[in-house]
């Protein structure tokens, strides 16, 4: 019990850290570019940046805190991301666009997170691997049905179809909206680095708080033992399918800041299919599985590496995939551990015999 | 009638491909019990070694075959060595992030190699097509090279399997590994033998697949690998047989609903059947019955 009331206290004092981290880290670049000692290349990227560490911190949620593995995290993105362009596109001149982006951002997390809750009650009955496909199932199935869809609104009211343009029946000179593959082009370009670094620390105000909340508990509770948490009476459904539609609506938030910085947004499997769930994988994985500070750097690492290395050329994906094998045998295998393990008892062992032969 | 007899044998035929790929998703899985998403990269890899060995040096048919076969055998051991050995006692994540790298690199570099345009792969099937029923019905000859040759795979491994001392001793590491080192069992070995048929497979796989859709580069095999992936856990994952049927209904299914619902849906609808399979029966179709678990 002792060890908890202590950890209580370290946690807030870590909380507060990665607040800081992020704010430090908005401050310097604001510095930057206010200053103009910035590429437009990396001004280019800090949306992005955000917008990835923001699905980071969600997918965390699920892979670190509730113990599930999730290869569908890009579709949710991309749900919140086409709601919310929607209803931009239909909303633009209608209303302040302040106040149409605020809806947008609450329509994007709405819309992924009743996918989420809806994905969620069958899915989270099966496990591990199990769950990994389904879940990238549903992901491709998500932006597969985006990719097929057509919208458009005209005197007549509504039109949908999953065939072509054509079969719309819209009037004339009424051009579509969601246009199929061509997806929503003319999205009101609202996103800013400001902006996204305020969603982020939204994000993480609402995930730390939550894993600090009994809520929390009661979910890490459920991924340590799954027996002995329902043996105390925790509902392991309610808590799991929690935490994932938290999860997912935090991802649309993402898909939101995503729609909302570019003009034209597609469904492409670059952007929204199972490629993107996994580099957000490989983030949370690589900040520590279960740590929300780290997702947040090592996404803006990640991100920025491809960037970093891009006057390799052609070779900087490769580099890319060669740090990420690397990254991973040295964190993870079993082997470099006890060499890091043993160098750092050498160099605790020499830093006690100094201390002793002082005190001598 | 004779519309649908074409579409349902090229799609058991696709079925196939994927069925060849997915045997091997479902041994590595079975016996290393992890994910193994490189693999479609090394079917692609495959598929290059076969154009370069047949298109560009001219060497007869089978002897680029094998040469492919022997380039991804090498291969698949190579990156079982270098990348997931030093990773098997690590939790399962690592070892997934690891083959994602894996992939990566792969693709990568024969992007750099070969450049991102599309390459033109001569087939390696190069006999006439089956003219039936008064030549309204025309079967390519690929079609049923396919089909012959992923029945005569499944005929082999399953006899491999269950016959063998290799055999034997794959199927106790997939049950228990700490007993089948007890037992004597080279686990080490084992694993890299696992490894090694896996990947010739995948390297028949993907000259059947190439020759059946003749573009190559080097994302072809991201698609086809995750596809047999589904197909490996539709039909039970670590199952060979339910490779084998996961890999054939998933073809038809995919071909059928491209031919008469939707090209565009096509995936959609594969991928829907998987999960409803999966929320009916969580381990696949032939997930518990079987026992033959590899």
């Amino acid at each position: 019990m002792g060890k908890n009331k202590l950890s209580k206290k370290n946690f807030l004092q870590s909380d507060a850290c990665t607040y800081l981290m992020v704010i430090l880290a908005y401050l310097i670049v604001e510095i930057f570019v206010r200053s103009g000692h910035i590429s437009s290349l990396m001004k280019g990227i800090l949306v992005p940046l955000c917008t990835y560490s923001i699905m980071a911190v969600s997918l965390n949620l699920v892979v670190g805190i509730s113990g599930e593995l999730s290869l569908g995290h890009a579709g949710f993105m991309c749900l919140g991301a086409f709601s919310s362009a929607l209803w931009s596109n239909l909303m633009e001149d209608k209303m302040p666009a302040g106040v149409s982006f605020l809806i947008a951002i609450f329509i994007g997390a709405c819309v992924a997170a009743v996918f989420g809750f809806l994905i969620g009650i069958p899915v989270l009955r099966l496990k591990g691997d199990y769950l990994a496909i389904v879940t990238l199932a549903f992901g491709e199935i998500i932006k597969n049905l985006i990719n097929a869809l057509y919208f458009g609104i005209d005197s007549n009211g509504l039109h949908f179809s999953l065939k072509d343009s054509l079969s719309l029946g819209l009037e004339k000179g009424v051009k579509p909206i969601i246009n199929g593959a061509q997806g929503i082009t003319g999205t009101p370009k609202m996103s800013n680095f400001t902006i996204g670094v305020v969603l982020l620390l939204l994000t993480l105000f609402i995930v730390l708080n939550l894993i600090h909340s009994r809520t929390g508990r009661a979910i890490m509770a459920i991924r340590d033992n799954r027996i002995a948490a329902e043996s105390i009476g925790l509902d392991v459904t309610k808590y799991k399918l929690l935490a994932f539609t938290i999860s997912a609506a935090i991802a649309g938030v993402g898909g939101v800041l995503y729609a909302h910085n570019l003009s034209s947004l597609q469904a492409l499997p670059k952007n929204f299919g199972y490629n993107q769930s996994i580099m957000i994988l490989v983030f949370v994985v690589m900040g520590g599985i279960g740590n929300i500070r780290g997702s947040v750097i090592s996404a803006v690492i990640l991100t920025l590496l491809p960037e970093v290395l891009r006057s390799l050329n052609n070779y900087r994906m490769l580099m890319y995939s060669i740090v990420l094998i690397f990254m991973m045998l040295f964190t993870s295998a079993p082997a470099f551990i006890q060499y890091r393990q043993k160098l750092t008892q050498v160099f605790r062992k020499r830093k006690t015999d100094e201390d002793g032969k002082e005190e001598a | 009638m004779l519309s649908f007899i074409s579409y349902l044998l090229s799609g058991i035929s696709l079925g196939a491909v994927y069925a060849i790929i997915a045997l091997g998703y479902t041994m590595v899985y079975g016996i290393a019990k992890m994910l193994n998403f490189a693999h479609g990269d090394i079917l692609m890899v495959g598929g290059y070694a076969a154009f370069l060995a047949f298109n560009q040096a001219g060497l007869p048919i089978p002897v680029a075959t094998l040469i492919a076969v022997i380039v991804c055998t090498l291969l698949g051991v190579l990156i079982e060595r270098v990348a997931y050995k030093p990773l098997r006692t690590a939790n399962s994540l690592s070892v997934l992030i690891t083959a994602i790298g894996v992939s990566y690199f792969l693709e990568n570099l024969a992007q750099l190699i070969f450049s991102a345009n599309p390459k033109s792969f001569t087939t390696f099937v190069p006999f006439e097509p089956l003219k039936l029923a008064g030549g309204q019905l025309t079967i390519s000859a690929t079609t049923i090279v396919t089909i012959i040759v992923c029945f005569i795979i499944v005929e082999v491994l399953v006899t491999f399997i269950n016959k063998t001392k290799a055999g034997q001793a794959m199927l106790a590491v997939s049950e228990d590994r700490g007993a089948a080192t007890l037992m004597g069992v080279n686990v080490n070995g084992t694993i890299s033998l696992t490894f090694a048929i896996g990947s010739a497979l995948a390297a028949i796989g993907g000259i059947l697949l190439c020759s059946a859709y003749p573009t190559l580069t080097p994302t072809t095999g991201a698609m086809p690998g995750i596809k047999a992936f589904v197909a490996a856990v539709l039909g039970g994952i670590g199952s060979i047989p339910g490779a084998f049927i996961g890999g054939i209904i998933l073809g038809i299914l995919e071909n059928l609903s491209k031919a008469y619902i939707s090209s565009k849906l096509s995936d959609a609808i594969v991928f829907s059947v998987l999960i409803i399979v999966l929320l009916v029966k969580p381990t696949g179709i032939l997930g518990k019955k079987i026992m033959e678990k590899v």
